[in-house]
């Protein structure tokens, strides 16, 4: 579904991603790990069409979307839920909902978008309960509920996770990532990215390892959760013994 | 000093403030989208005077048309400013792109010089007659079309903020211009849209005072100066903070004028450095929580 292939990005002169390949299939959930600083935000930033890479393509669906710039890259279906949530912190829940949808026009689309709202309220009914209210007045973990809502609204085909648990407490963190794994369920492409391996890794189906730039390890779920570098480094717990 | 007197000089406040207020309105809707002081909000006030008597005078267009010429022309010369001295340079920083508002004034003037001269050109009123006597002050005809023409604005200003795809996506914009990217808004598009509406306001305050005033090629900086220190007031943020602050502007003057006519022109400049130094947020804001 979604295909990054030897990614080359930075920021100004500054190299960041020195040749980064991560592919996610249809209904796949991937994530992608590593410490703070690895690139895995620039990675998602270069996938949603932020940033544009110096070399390297990204396809969707076989098809080569690299110079699409992000204010279209969202009708192509590849949407990012971005770090820090980048709410409308003024405009109410319902806004910034509708805000997700702003390229879903149309009569035909009236009733997809209707729907999807409904969906929404379904996956997170705390946001039915605060529509009016602005989003910069919600609870850490009801904003980021709002920003994957708001994400939902545009209809992805990829959604684009970049920490969605960061700063939350962990019954919170919990609710967020039932409704990653109904989402997953529904068969939605997702491509998550996380500090808290442990976490990630047992609800995605592959992983990919980054460090300073480049994926350094790559593999199914259970076999990253039994790696033993992996354990030792990314997991902050090395109980094994030599 | 009598009830009327002091009555008329809230007239005379809250006439000239609705002017300021329409060019507050035009610097605020700029800044909110670009960061960016634009200067040049004064000579589209300047262009929509001189369009609309070059039209009516020199045309023979009907008046109504002639208003509406001046103002969809200048709207258009905003966009085009933007598309060619702004946007290739959006990646510059702010103070440069000021620079080039300011730039842009002085060639926007001595355009307008070379095609209409250097005299003061005359604009009939809109609706031709004596003044209303209310309460022992007059009130010209023209000053109630002003006020007309700032509380329609406001109106429509509203309509189209809360109301429309368009207005939502130029809220988006000033409240995160990344994340208003991230749901597929064409925020050049926005930036462009922002100059047109801004000057699209600027040559209607225009037009309107032109019947009382007469306009000239050269009446932009000093009415900028006047706009930008009622959009300093406001806060530079809200729309609707804009208006309070060109019509407490308005007034300020008025208050200023029984005890010296010469301070008159002097207290925007003071009012301005007033707030800057004071309470650089403008007087209606709260300073606001950085966003989490
Ligand atoms: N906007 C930026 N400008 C310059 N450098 C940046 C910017 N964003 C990130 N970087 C740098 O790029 C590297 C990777 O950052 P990032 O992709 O955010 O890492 P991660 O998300 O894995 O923590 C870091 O060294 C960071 O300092
Ligand atoms: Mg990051």
């Amino acid at each position: 579904m979604l295909e990054i292939d030897a990614v080359f990005a930075g920021y100004g002169r500054v190299p960041v991603l020195h040749g980064v390949s991560l592919r996610a299939a249809p209904g796949e959930m991937v994530t992608l790990v590593g410490a703070n600083g690895a690139g895995k935000s620039t990675l998602l930033k270069v996938a949603a069409g932020v940033l544009a890479p110096q070399s390297g393509r990204v396809l969707l669906a076989g098809e080569d979307v690299t110079r699409v710039p992000s204010h279209r890259r969202v009708g192509t279906g590849i949407v990012l839920v971005p770090e820090g949530r980048m709410l409308f912190a003024g405009m109410s829940v319902a806004e910034n909902l509708t805000l997700g949808a702003y390229l879903r026009t149309g009569a035909a689309a009236r009733r997809a978008v209707e729907s999807d709202r409904e969906r929404v309220f379904d996956l997170f009914p705390v946001l039915a309960d605060r529509l009016e209210q602005p989003a910069g007045t919600l609870s850490g973990g009801e904003q980021q509920m709002l920003a994957i809502g708001r994400a939902l609204m545009a209809d992805p085909k990829v959604l684009l996770l970049d920490e969605p648990s960061l700063g939350l407490a962990p019954k919170v963190i919990g609710e967020i990532f039932s409704v990653l794994d109904r989402l997953r369920g529904s068969g939605l492409t997702m491509v998550l990215v996380e500090q808290d391996a442990r976490l990630a890794l047992k609800h995605a189906d592959r992983g990919y390892v980054m460090r300073t730039g480049e994926v350094v390890l790559e593999g199914s779920s259970a076999e990253l959760l039994a790696n033993d570098d992996v354990r030792l480094i990314y997991l902050g717990a090395w109980h094994g013994t030599e | 000093m009598e009830a009327s007197e002091l009555l008329q000089l809230v007239i005379a406040g809250l006439k000239n403030g609705s002017i300021y207020a329409l060019l507050a309105l035009g610097f605020t809707i700029v800044y909110a989208a670009t960061n960016v002081i634009n200067f040049a909000q004064g000579e589209f006030y300047m262009l929509g005077g001189m369009l609309a008597v070059f039209a009516f005078s020199g045309l023979n267009v009907p008046l109504v048309a002639a208003v509406a010429l001046a103002v969809v022309t200048v709207a258009g010369i905003g966009a085009l400013f933007e598309r060619l001295a702004i946007r290739p340079r959006k990646d510059a920083d702010p103070m440069a792109l000021i620079i080039i508002t300011v730039g842009g004034s002085l060639v926007f003037a001595s355009v307008a010089r070379h095609l209409f001269g250097s005299d003061a050109l005359p604009l009939p009123e809109f609706t031709p007659g004596p003044s209303f006597v209310f309460a022992g002050a007059a009130i010209e005809r023209q000053t109630i079309w002003i006020w007309v023409i700032v509380t329609a604005t406001v109106i429509g200003l509203t309509l189209l903020y809360n109301r429309t795809r368009l207005g939502r996506a130029m809220r988006a914009c000033m409240e995160n211009r990344e994340a208003a990217r991230l749901m597929g808004i064409d925020t050049a598009r926005v930036v462009m849209v922002s100059f047109a509406l801004a000057a699209a306001l600027g040559a209607l305050a225009g037009v309107a005072v032109t019947p009382l005033t007469s306009t000239r090629f050269d009446i932009g900086a000093g009415i900028a100066v006047k706009g930008f220190a009622a959009a300093i007031l406001g806060g530079l943020g809200s729309p609707l903070a804009a208006v309070a602050g060109g019509l407490l502007l308005g007034l300020i003057e008025q208050a200023v004028i029984p005890f010296s006519s010469v301070l008159k022109d002097v207290v925007a400049l003071a009012v301005l450095l007033l707030v800057l130094f004071v309470r650089p947020q403008g007087l209606f804001r709260r300073t606001r929580k950085e966003k989490v």
